[in-house]
């Protein structure tokens, strides 16, 4: 049972994908299958979470080949948790595409990409396998090209070639890294090289291939200096592409950073540290100010992407249990929380007929209900208590005070209050402000859309602004399940052996 | 289309021999070099031809079902030899079984040859969707 359930989260998405080409010229019946899916998919990721939590870490080998040798398949608290929420974003966007503009998105093959999307995704959570890592990115960007040229607009190929270029450049450097490795230890297996990299003479060469993985899983999440295609691609892609992808491409890259520094280049702390700090703090506040200076929601709301970056990766330069606790539940809150906002978007879009705030107004005055859901995953996500920003926020900048990192601290809760700005100013000139004169509506209201569609658009919104609150106001559990996560970051020994037993080790070293 | 007379008639010629021969490596790779993926590719590379002189609308009349079809048929196929793994519920999943049903002879069957089977179709469905849509609508 518990091998079957490991591999669920990918096998589930698989099938999807297979079905739904398979289903090519029938896009209503791939509609309800992709629904489906997305459901089972985040039923199977909360039973695996369950399984994590009273049986511990689930390991697979594929094909039954021993650990160094095969391909490994790994779940940890903290694999699990992403599992699980990639599920519940799965099924919010699959319901959330059942939407107006489904027709034209499912004849142009949205629902075979957005399955491949999501396996990636599960993929590269659950493997334990450097090089099979690689392959994950592979097909999440494989899937991401096509999705985000879904509609073959000129401005989306525009974006989705800046996207290609710079993430090719990325893997490129992954797979440089991969070599270099591979060279140095003689094995990709991540617990294998847990145990293996603080025994190679030449530390020199590793640190570089360290720096080469953060080079390219950095490009992956966006982080300062290299987080240029992001605001370049997200802002052109519709609208359910954009939320799953703000929801979850970037955290991969966040989550690689994570699972890499923490166990295999831990023993090089003391160098990658401050480097990691650095570059979370600049790409905090860039981000933030590029927020700042734009006024398109989607444009705001991408460059507020990168800056939450930044958050996350305070747990990683800090290697505390408090401050990768803090990364955890700062993940957790931030994928529900921006998807929920690019969701909201789309329905700002709808009703008020633009994403630009100079063409937007008045939304309070005609849509309160929409208001308030905005207003709860943006005060979230700017860190107003009791939301969940807030909790995330708290424990990535407690951990930060206390690890003395006085400077690192000081920018996140700077970063905040700019955050904030950008979130009020959003407020004010789509909701708050009178509706400009041609702001007429282009679009049908909502009432006058069918049942279904309604359903479709508001349904997810609302669910992802209940999750928020659940975790805001019910914190305790989510805490202590971070903090449970974080400590199992941090026992690589547990982890090397539930990957490697005993026997395949000495196996290993006669081969070596 | 305006492929000369030679490739027009020739064209059935150059979609079966390349077909046959995709099939031999494909069965050829389960001990020796060869399998799934050249299979595809050879047998596309037939298709290719026939996309080439007789345009778009033949083609896909040969191959019956869109080529998206031929990578969810290969998908579900890859995926599906895996399953089989769990005759034995503790065995990491994609582990292989084998057969040696005695028909006179023993003739060696396992689930990696599905999988193959699978990676050939969805090889030929890949190839052959990003070609077709380079061809002119005709």
């Amino acid at each position: 049972m518990r091998q079957i359930l490991l591999v669920a989260p990918i096998l589930i998405p698989l099938a999807a994908c297979a079905i739904t080409a398979l289903l090519w010229q029938r896009p209503e019946v791939q509609r309800r299958i992709g629904v489906a899916a997305a459901a089972l998919l985040f039923l199977s990721t909360l039973a695996l979470l369950a399984e994590v939590v009273t049986g511990g870490m689930v390991v697979g080998q594929m094909g039954n080949w021993p650990a160094p040798f095969g391909i490994t398949l790994v779940v940890d608290p903290l694999s699990a948790a992403m599992l699980v929420i990639t599920g519940l974003m799965a099924l919010a966007v699959a319901v959330y595409a059942m939407g107006p503009g489904a027709a034209e998105r499912d004849r142009a093959g949205f629902q075979p990409l957005f399955h491949a999307l999501v396996m990636g995704v599960a993929g590269a959570f659950s493997t334990g396998d450097l090089f099979n890592l690689y392959v994950w990115f592979e097909v999440m960007l494989i899937a991401s090209f096509g999705l985000l040229v879904l509609d073959r607009t000129r401005e989306q190929l525009d974006g989705g070639l800046r996207y290609v270029m710079l993430n090719l450049v990325g893997t490129t450097f992954f797979l440089l890294a991969v070599g270099l490795v591979y060279g140095l230890t003689g094995t990709l297996n991540l617990a294998d090289l847990a145990r293996v990299a603080p025994q190679v003479e030449n530390q020199g060469a590793l640190a570089a291939a360290a720096v080469l993985l953060l080079i390219s899983f950095g490009a992956k999440a966006a982080v300062f200096p290299l987080f240029n295609w992001l605001p370049a691609a997200y802002h052109t892609a519709s609208m359910p592409v954009a939320a799953i992808f703000a929801a979850l491409l970037t955290k991969v890259g966040v989550y690689a950073i994570i699972r890499v520094f923490t166990l295999v280049f831990a023993h090089d702390q003391a160098l990658f540290g401050p480097i990691i700090g650095v570059v979370a703090m600049l790409t905090m506040v860039v981000g933030v100010l590029g927020a700042a200076a734009h006024y398109d929601v989607r444009r705001i709301l991408s460059f507020h992407i990168i800056s939450q970056i930044g958050y996350m990766l305070v747990g990683v330069a800090l290697m505390t249990p408090l401050a990768l606790a803090g990364a955890v539940l700062y993940i957790v809150h931030h994928i529900v929380v921006k998807a929920n906002l690019f969701l909201v978007a789309g329905a700002m879009q709808k009703v008020g007929g633009s994403f630009a705030l100079a063409k937007l107004g008045g939304l309070w005055a005609t849509r309160p209900l929409l208001g308030l859901m905005f207003l709860i995953p943006a005060l979230s996500l700017a860190g107003i208590p009791p939301l969940s920003g807030f909790w995330g926020k708290l424990v990535v900048i407690r951990s930060g005070f206390e690890a003395e990192a006085w400077l690192l601290a000081s920018v996140a809760l700077a970063v905040g209050l700019l955050t904030l700005y950008s979130m009020v100013k959003i407020w004010n000139e789509a909701f708050w402000k009178a509706a400009p004169a041609e702001a007429a509506a282009h679009q049908p209201a909502p009432g006058e859309w069918g049942r279904m569609q309604r359903f479709a658009t508001f349904a997810p919104i609302v669910a992802l602004c209940a999750v928020t609150l659940t975790i805001g106001l019910w914190t305790e559990p989510f805490a202590a399940f971070s903090l449970a996560a974080a400590e199992a970051l941090l026992d690589r020994e547990a982890y090397i052996a539930a990957v490697l037993g005993t026997a395949p080790v000495q196996l290993a070293e006669a081969v070596r | 289309m305006d492929a000369s007379l030679i490739l027009r008639v020739s064209a059935p010629l150059l979609l079966w021999v390349p077909a046959i021969v995709s099939l031999y490596l494909l069965i050829r790779g389960h001990n020796e070099p060869g399998g799934g993926f050249v299979g595809g590719l050879v047998a596309s590379a037939g298709l290719v031809f026939f996309v080439i002189s007789r345009g778009r609308q033949a083609a896909l009349r040969v191959m019956r079902v869109p080529p998206a079809g031929w990578c969810g048929i290969g998908l579900l196929l890859a995926a599906g030899s895996g399953l089989l793994a769990w005759i034995d519920p503790a065995a990491g999943y994609l582990t292989h079984r084998w057969w040696f049903p005695d028909v006179g002879f023993k003739v060696p069957l396992g689930t990696a040859l599905l999988f193959d089977v699978g990676v050939y179709l969805t090889v030929i469905g890949t190839i052959t969707a990003m070609v077709f849509a380079l061809v002119d609508e005709d």
